[in-house]
């Protein structure tokens, strides 16, 4: 018996005449991360893309998984092929949902008969099915409000499908449509889920963390490394960039006043993600931001954090709470990473009273005190690069 | 002079990959995984290679795989942690004549506790009937804890039947699975089939004693049996043993493709099943259909010690039931129905990667040699 996975479009459909590229885009996506896992045929057919292994050995259940995190899909569900005979159709289903039928008490047939040539209607497949699993499943009972399972039958152009249920899909629009964008990742909870947003958006990603050895250690780095590897597995694979940002933050702390501290340092970064952004073709800063939650996220430290940006910054998570964040943390598995207890570059030197306030102009007088550029350029220069992807 | 060794459920020789990684965790990065330098990121990052290598062999992630000092933890560790976290939400648990006494102790704590505990009976074959466990569960049923393998007929249970089970049954139960003596010998599916908590041990698969698993599915919640520092999710506190699990993650490395093995063992088997079955005095009770590592045996007339230790005299070392029970009456030959002749009798053989059929034609000998020349016990 031959399983497949169906997955259904999202909001692609909805795409004028943009919609071809689009499903190209997530066509190509899909050979792509599927590659890793074997060999498939891929192919999109009345709004229903058709995941077909090339051969017995392939893990179904990693299949399931890896495509449960692509964007562009809303939804889901493995399936077994049958020819378009009704007895054959019977059979097939009651061999391929055996194990979810032991496990259920109530059910119900759903018949859609996309192809109007097949010589039964839909209720008179959901009936010949209803019946034929009652008997061969005598624990089972029909029930059309509250089924525990719902038992699909689609006959299509090319056969009959057949399924228990669909999953939600990653939601969103494919990786890649909406061009790149570089997030500043430092190991919290934040970074990881406004990088995995934005990815949502079709948005394809590069990184950036600002280490600090020795105040920060290769485990902070290490942790970076494991979130972005998670990230991965909804954005696919992505170069990350380690800047060294020790220097950077001795001279602050030595040249300028405490409280302005975070606010400088935030500038510093925003400038070096921006020019490491741009010689990598990226239009846009992602950070995880969340207003009012730390002293550098008011309304006044953005204003000063901006005011050196040449590009859009994007913060996904600025409206949110911190459970809400959590909540999505959790979800793309990043939130036990996150919480492991390392210093990174933003705990470091931190200020006992930073500025919630910032005036710009002041800000712009203690940097003056530093040799920015020089700083910088070396901070780029000495950037190192590694290539991310799903564990 | 030779030693055959066919006591490879109780333990087995560590293999050298493994013996040679627990030597360079104890000499060379011998650093503290939970200390913040070089050393202990070393550490730690050894100790995470290992998690994988055992999370890749079952299919699941490395943050579902808990660290503990063997099997007998797992068990304990699996079985009170899931009782406690559900005790709310009912009383009775379900489990089998045939488990492992680090099961089957612990459940006799809980039913001291006020829990209720139904052990299935099996049949002659050594398995559980699924109609029993399907008529068993109920809404109040908080956990399933049911061996894979057993330890001493290598009777394989149905446990990719039972999440249906208690799913049709609209129980919560958590499903536990002893899988000792199955891990690195047959293919475990605990995602695919619905297993919540699994125990595995490593001195079964050619790694050291002392340590093992336990496989905790993500989202399961289990009250932990020792309290400390932050290690493994806290919920197995406590520096992690780095040179056993280093060397446990050798030792799954370097499994052999274990289709290709349990085919080698069916042949080892069948051999011995051919041998022994021309002997008149000797009794097989190991199914057909149980895993070929081990055979369950009787040479009737003759008490499985006294065989035992004339064996072991020409360095042929086998044993009577469970190395655990320590020479305590089979409790699962009894739950097979077996008479007390049989039992009283019952040689256990298990094999390995390193067992060959010469080692199993010298046993035949001895073994026919022991029977004309000991005194029957009759």
């Amino acid at each position: 018996m031959k399983e497949i996975i169906l997955l259904k479009l999202g909001e692609i459909v909805l795409k004028g005449l943009n919609r071809k590229n689009f499903e190209d885009t997530l066509l190509r996506c899909l050979r792509r991360r599927l590659a890793v896992i074997g060999a498939f045929q891929v192919r999109a057919a009345q709004s229903t893309i058709y995941v077909e292994p090339l051969n017995d050995a392939i893990d179904m259940d990693e299949t399931a998984d890896c495509v449960s995190k692509i964007f562009g899909i809303a939804a889901y569900a493995r399936a077994c092929v049958a020819e378009k005979d009704l007895e054959q159709m019977k059979i097939a289903a009651a061999d391929y949902l055996a194990d979810t039928l032991d496990g259920v008490q109530t059910f119900k047939v759903e018949a859609k008969r996309s192809d109007k040539k097949f010589a039964y209607t839909s209720p008179e497949i959901s009936a010949a099915m209803g019946e034929y699993l009652l008997e061969k499943f005598p624990h089972l009972t029909v029930n059309v409000h509250e089924p525990d399972v719902i038992v699909t039958v689609e006959v299509r152009d090319f056969g009959a499908y057949i399924r228990a249920g669909l999953e939600r899909g990653a939601g969103g629009i494919p990786v890649g449509t909406g061009g790149k964008a570089c997030v500043l990742i430092s190991g919290g909870i934040d970074s990881p889920v406004a990088a995995y947003m934005m990815a949502k958006r079709g948005l394809e990603l590069m990184a950036v963390h600002f280490a600090s050895p020795p105040y920060t250690s290769e485990r902070a780095e290490q942790k970076v490394v494991e979130l972005l590897q998670r990230v991965a597995a909804y954005s696919g694979r992505l170069k990350m960039y380690t800047v060294p940002f020790t220097k950077i933050q001795e001279q602050i702390r030595e040249k300028c006043k405490e409280e302005y501290f975070t606010i400088i340092m935030r500038r510093f970064m925003m400038e070096i993600a921006q020019q490491l952004a741009a010689a990598k073709g990226a239009q846009a800063l992602i950070t995880g931001e969340s207003l009012g939650q730390v002293a550098s996220q008011t309304i006044g430290a953005i204003a000063c954090t901006d005011a050196v940006c040449r590009m859009p910054v994007f913060r996904p998570l600025l409206g949110m709470d911190k459970e809400e964040i959590i909540e999505i943390s959790r979800r793309i598995d990043t939130f036990d990473i996150s919480i492991q207890p390392y210093e990174d570059c933003c705990t470091v030197f931190t200020p006992r009273h930073p500025r919630t306030r910032p005036e710009l102009a002041k800000v712009l007088a203690e940097e003056s005190h530093l040799d920015s550029a020089v700083l910088i350029e070396e901070a780029v220069q000495n950037t190192v690069v590694r290539d991310i992807q799903k564990e | 002079m030779k030693e055959i060794y066919l006591d490879n459920s109780a333990t087995t020789v560590v293999c050298p990959e493994a013996a040679q990684k627990a030597i360079q965790m104890m000499t060379e990065i011998y650093g503290n995984p939970s200390s913040l330098h070089t050393m202990g990121f070393l550490s730690q990052t050894e100790v995470d290679k290992s998690r994988e290598r055992i999370a890749a062999v079952l299919s699941v992630n490395k943050e579902e795989i808990i660290f503990t000092s063997g099997g007998t933890e797992s068990n304990n560790t699996a079985v009170f942690g899931a009782a406690k976290a559900l005790c709310r939400r009912g009383k009775k648990i379900i489990t089998t004549a045939v488990e492992h006494s680090s099961v089957l102790a612990a459940m006799q704590v809980l039913e001291k506790q006020g829990f209720e505990v139904v052990y299935l009976p099996v049949n002659e074959q050594g398995c559980v009937r699924l109609e029993e466990l399907s008529q068993a569960i109920d809404s109040q049923t908080i956990l399933v804890s049911m061996m894979a393998v057993n330890n001493e007929t290598g009777a394989i249970q149905p446990i990719e039947a039972v999440r249906k089970m208690i799913d049709r049954a609209k129980s919560p139960a958590l499903f536990h699975v002893d899988a000792v003596q199955a891990f690195g010998k047959m293919p475990l599916k605990p995602k695919k089939w619905g297993i919540d908590l699994l125990s595995v041990s490593s001195h079964k698969i050619h790694g050291p004693k002392g340590v093992g698993a336990l496989y905790i599915k993500k989202g399961t919640h289990i009250v932990p049996l020792h309290y400390g520092g932050e290690q493994q999710r806290r919920i197995r506190p406590g520096t992690e043993a780095v040179p056993l699990i280093c060397a446990m993650g050798e030792a799954v490395r370097v499994l052999p493709d274990c289709q290709q093995e349990w085919e080698q063992m069916q042949t080892l088997n069948a051999y011995a099943r051919q041998r022994l079955s021309a002997m008149a005095n000797v009794v097989i009770h190991s199914s057909a259909d149980s895993m070929p590592y081990i055979l369950n045996l009787s040479a009737v007339g003759f008490r499985s010690e006294t065989l035992l230790h004339h064996l072991a005299q020409k360095h042929i070392y086998v044993s009577g039931g469970s190395a655990c029970a320590k020479g305590q009456k089979s409790h699962v030959l009894t739950a097979m129905g077996l008479p007390k002749e049989y039992i009283d009798s019952a040689i256990r053989l298990s094999f390995s990667r390193y067992t060959t059929r010469e080692d199993i034609d010298y046993f035949c000998e001895e073994l026919e040699n022991a029977c004309q020349t000991l005194a029957s016990s009759r």
